[in-house]
Formats: C-alpha cells, structure tokens, sequence
C-alpha cells in the first residue's frame, strides 16, 4: 500500500498520475484457511477486519462478500452521523464511534470526508419539544453535546429553514448536535479495504457464503462459498438485511425484520444548505453532498421485503415535508432514488455479540441508522470475536436481551431511527 | 405500491391496507407453563425469509378484515390470500422449511451463556 500524502499528490500531479495502483488486494478465491471470516463486506464488516488485524493481530481474516464492497447499506445510505441517543448505553455506543470518526481519516491514511456540520432535529408539536427536551437533558447528563435551540436560533443555524405559523407543521424549536455529521459512504468502505489488506486481510469478491458448517460439538468450523469451502472456528456474520438468512444457515432463528428503505439525491446546485436536518414527525431527512446533490432519505416501507426497491408513495410524502420545510426546493429535479434493505430489531438497538452456536458471531440490527456507527462497531466487534467476550461498550447489545428482556428500547423513544 | 388481495373484496391498493407482520404465530395457550427462552421465541423471534412468507393484513380501509396472505419477498409477488384463523393452503412453502429450521436444539446453550 502506497502511503497518501501532499508531497505524493505532487509527485504523481507531474507524472501525469502515472504512479497509483490499486487500494486492495482482490484475490478470486479465498485461501482454505483462516482464523476469522467475516461475512459481509460492508462498513461493518471491513472495519471488524481492520481492527481484528490492527488491534488484536488476528491477520489471517478473510471478508466474504456476496456482490461488490460497500454495495449493500454502506453505499446506499444517507451518511447521517450523531450520537444524541437516549438510552445510556445506546449513547456510549454511538459516541464511541464518533470519537473514532473524529480521527479516522489519519488514522486509515484516507479521507473519509468527515464533516461535522452539525445535525438539527427538528420539533413540531408540543409532544415533540418534550421529548426532545428529554434528549437534550439526558444527552448533557451524558456529558454528550446536544443543544436545544428556539425557531429563531434554529433558522439562524440553518437560513433555508422555512418558519411560518400556517405551516401543517410549524418548526416549535430544534435538538442541534454539533459535533454530529456526515461523512462519504464510499470512502468509509475504500479506507477501511485498503488499510485492513494492507495488514493481511483477504477481501474476496463475489462470493457468497451459503452455509455455515458446524463440527459434531455444534461448533463453528467454517463456511460453504460459491468459491469454495473455508475452514474457520470464528466466523462473524455482519449481514444487515440478509442476517436472518445466513443465521438460519447456522440453525439460529433472529428476531429480526428486514425492510426496504429508500434515499434520493436531486441534480447538484451551488452550496445552499450549510448541516443536516432531520424530522422525525413529518419523515424527513436532508444534506447537501459535497457534490452539490440534495441527498434525501425517507422512511421505510410497511411491509418485509429483499426487493431493494421502495414503494413511490413512501419517497412522495418525504418530498412533500421536504418541500414544505424548504419551499425554495419546489422546482428542484430528484436525479436518483433507490433502496436498501435495513435489518430492524424489535427495539430498534443493534445486536452485537456472541450467538447460542460457539465461535459464530453476530453484528446486524442497526436498521435504518448503523452508518454513523460503522468505526465503533467495528473496533467493539473485533473486540469480541477476538476474546469471545464482549466489550463492555457493547455488552449491553447481546442477542440474549431478547430472552432476558433487558431491551435498550430506543424504538420507545424515537419511533425512527437515524 | 402493492396491488393486495383481500379475500373478501378483491385486489386493491397498498394505501387501503395495514401490514400486521408473521402470521401464524398462535400465543402459547399456557404462557406461565413457557420458559424465558420459549417466550422470547414467541416474541421477537421471526422467520425473515428471502422468499415465500406467510403474512398478515388487515384491510383497514375496506372491509377492516385481518387476513393472511403468501408474498415472495424477493418479488414482492402475492402467491395467494387466505381467511384469518384458516391454514396456510398447501402448495406453498411452509415457513418450518429446511432453510430455517428452528433452533429447538440450541436451548441448553442460551443457559451457559
Ligand atoms: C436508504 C438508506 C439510508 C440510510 N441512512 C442512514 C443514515 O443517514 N445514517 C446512518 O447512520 N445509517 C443510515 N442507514 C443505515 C446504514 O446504511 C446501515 O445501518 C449500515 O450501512 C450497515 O452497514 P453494514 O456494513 O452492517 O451493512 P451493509 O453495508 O449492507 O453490508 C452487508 C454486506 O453483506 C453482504 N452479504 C449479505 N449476505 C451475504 C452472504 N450470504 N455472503 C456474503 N456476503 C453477504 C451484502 O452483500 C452486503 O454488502 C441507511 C440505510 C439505507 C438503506
Ligand atoms: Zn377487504
């Protein structure tokens, strides 16, 4: 891996960029052996590679991905990222990634684009301003940043900001989070593949784990793949939207529902929208990318679905808050719109950990909002796969809550997740 | 948006309908007899299948009738629909299928955990 730097931008800017080679080694097959797996090449996935082999010296891993890098939710996501989540340990868990994100395009020696532009979350009804109040009290408890601002404060930090007393919904007020973001999709999966093949990690493409095989002990011994059988006694599962099918290669059933969800980007204009906003009550989701696009999220579709495709009705009713929140966006043209299938648990808090079948792991469940997650997930993860034992930042998240019932119920306190 | 059969009024819009999740999940006639992991199953555990499921509807905005019906969730194609409290008809791929078998076996590991 050659290293970036200005001094070798210069370089190559004068040899006519003659000099760059690939980022990631991309071997056809995996080798028989490892002592990981990781199925699934997202964000999730890549980075529990880098940290296995860059903290825990664990290199002989292999990331088995059924498509293409960052094809599933990585590369199809709104790149949202805070951390003002109610629960405790929901609140450690995602501030612990954005302190990651803080320092990540140093530490991969790629930029990942981070930009603390700070994220708004906006409030339209009475009953709204007093749960976001309770979000921004619980948040400074936590001793994490998150403010309450009035309409004026809100407009002032967001000028497109539409305030009008006819509105359907009038903006009472906002919950902003500074330190809160987004950062480029794309890069996050690049920097984390060419920093985690630089330690040793294969990353096999277009290959698809379609069984998981278990010794007479009903431990895990390795995987079937369209490109071959690959012994392993630890194999993580980082599959968001397909965790139910591959868990059930392994005989464990999941409380998990997988549903579309849909994003869109309009054509790129100048710069004209400075953070991100955020409504949960009228289900809408907006940024500019560094492009110039207005990058939309919606909401989900009803019903479970593997279709990577959203109904149009669902996209309509964001575009009409959006274009009542920012009425100068009417005449705007959306240029794409597309789908993902996001893994959503009963409580609306991801799983990470140990499963009832030894040596098989599990991270999925973040839904519609594990983007701003991806370099905690991954470093508690590896953490886990490592010792057989949890981080404590991510103890609380085992799949045993569901049979315990110690929820971390963040589907109570926000009905949305981002 | 879905194009739905309701058993009793025919074909109509997605809009017309709430989704009601898994069917065929019968609440445990004896929930005290059930153990801490049985009643997790019944709650939060759920088949998620790439392909055919069986799965509620309620016709809320037309005769209010829950029903079940059979989508492949990879087409989103309805296979079929039937009255609530009936079997799911034969013919179609039952949610016990091999490709998600239950992990009944695995119950004494949830207890070293
Ligand atoms: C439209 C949309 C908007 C979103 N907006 C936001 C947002 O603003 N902020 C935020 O924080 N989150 C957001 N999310 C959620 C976020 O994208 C995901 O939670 C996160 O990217 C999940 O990352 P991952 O690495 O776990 O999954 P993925 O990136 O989906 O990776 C899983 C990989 O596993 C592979 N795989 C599956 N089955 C197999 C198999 N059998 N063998 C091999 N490989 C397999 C898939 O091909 C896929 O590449 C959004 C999601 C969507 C769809
Ligand atoms: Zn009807």
């Amino acid at each position: 891996m050659k290293h970036f730097s200005a001094a070798r931008l210069l370089r190559e800017a004068v040899r006519g960029q003659s000099g760059w080679t690939e980022h990631w080694r991309s071997p056809d097959r995996p080798a028989p052996a490892y002592d990981a797996v990781i199925v699934g090449a997202g964000g999730h996935g890549l980075a529990t590679a880098y940290y296995l082999a860059k903290q825990h010296g664990i290199t002989r891993v292999a990331v088995l991905e059924k498509g293409w890098l960052g094809g599933g939710n990585t590369g199809r996501n709104t790149t949202i990222i805070r951390s003002n989540y109610l629960m405790a340990e929901s609140a450690a868990l995602y501030d612990h990634a954005v302190k990651l994100w803080e320092g990540l395009s140093r530490e991969l020696n790629y930029n990942v684009m981070f930009s603390p532009r700070g994220v708004m979350m906006l409030a339209h009804t009475v009953h709204d301003v007093q749960v976001a109040k309770r979000h921004v009290y619980a948040n400074q408890l936590a001793g994490i940043d998150n403010d309450w601002l009035s309409p004026a404060q809100a407009q002032a930090y967001c000028p497109p900001l539409r305030l009008d007393a006819g509105m359907r919904y009038p903006v009472l007020g906002a919950a902003l989070q500074r330190r809160g973001g987004t950062a480029r999709h794309d890069a996050v999966a690049w920097g984390y593949a060419r920093a985690a093949s630089a330690l040793g990690v294969d990353i096999v493409q277009n290959c698809e784990v379609t069984g998981i095989r278990r010794d007479a002990s009903g431990a895990i011994c390795g995987v079937d793949t369209t490109r071959g059988a690959v012994s392993a006694r630890r194999v993580g599962v980082v599959a968001a939207g397909h965790t139910s099918v591959v868990m059930a290669q392994a005989g464990v059933r999941m409380p998990i529902e997988s549903y579309p969800l849909q994003a869109l980007v309009s054509e790129p204009v100048k710069p004209c929208f400075p953070c991100v906003v955020m409504s949960n009550t009228i289900h809408a989701y907006i940024s500019q990318s560094d492009k110039g696009e207005l990058v939309i999220g919606a909401g989900t579709d009803a019903y479970t679905s593997y279709s990577q495709q959203g109904g149009l009705h669902i996209a309509t009713h964001t575009l009409d808050a959006i274009c009542e929140l920012f009425p100068q966006f009417r005449r705007m043209r959306m240029l794409r719109n597309w789908g993902g299938i996001v893994d959503v648990t009963p409580d609306r808090s991801p799983i990470i950990g140990k499963t009832p079948v030894p040596g098989l792991y599990v991270n999925c469940g973040w839904g519609t909002g594990g983007f701003k997650a991806t370099p905690g997930s991954g470093h508690v993860f590896a953490h886990t796969m490592a010792h057989d034992a949890p981080h404590p930042i991510n103890a609380p998240f085992a799949l045993d809550r569901f049979r315990t019932g110690q929820l971390i119920d963040e589907a109570a306190a926000a009905a949305v997740a981002h | 948006m879905l194009l739905i059969p309701c058993p009793i009024c025919g074909i109509r819009p997605e809009a017309e309908f709430t989704y009601a999740g898994e069917a065929h999940i019968a609440r445990p006639a004896e929930p005290a007899s059930l153990d801490d992991h049985a009643w997790g199953e019944f709650l939060y555990a759920r088949t998620n299948p790439k392909g055919d499921h069986a799965e509620r509807w309620r016709h809320t905005h037309g005769c209010g009738r829950f029903f079940n019906a059979v989508r492949n969730t990879h087409t989103d194609r309805f296979i079929t629909s039937y009255l609530a409290g009936t079997a799911r008809p034969h013919g179609t791929p039952s949610a016990a299928s091999p490709d998600a078998p239950a992990m009944r076996n695995d119950t004494e590991q949830w207890g070293q955990a």
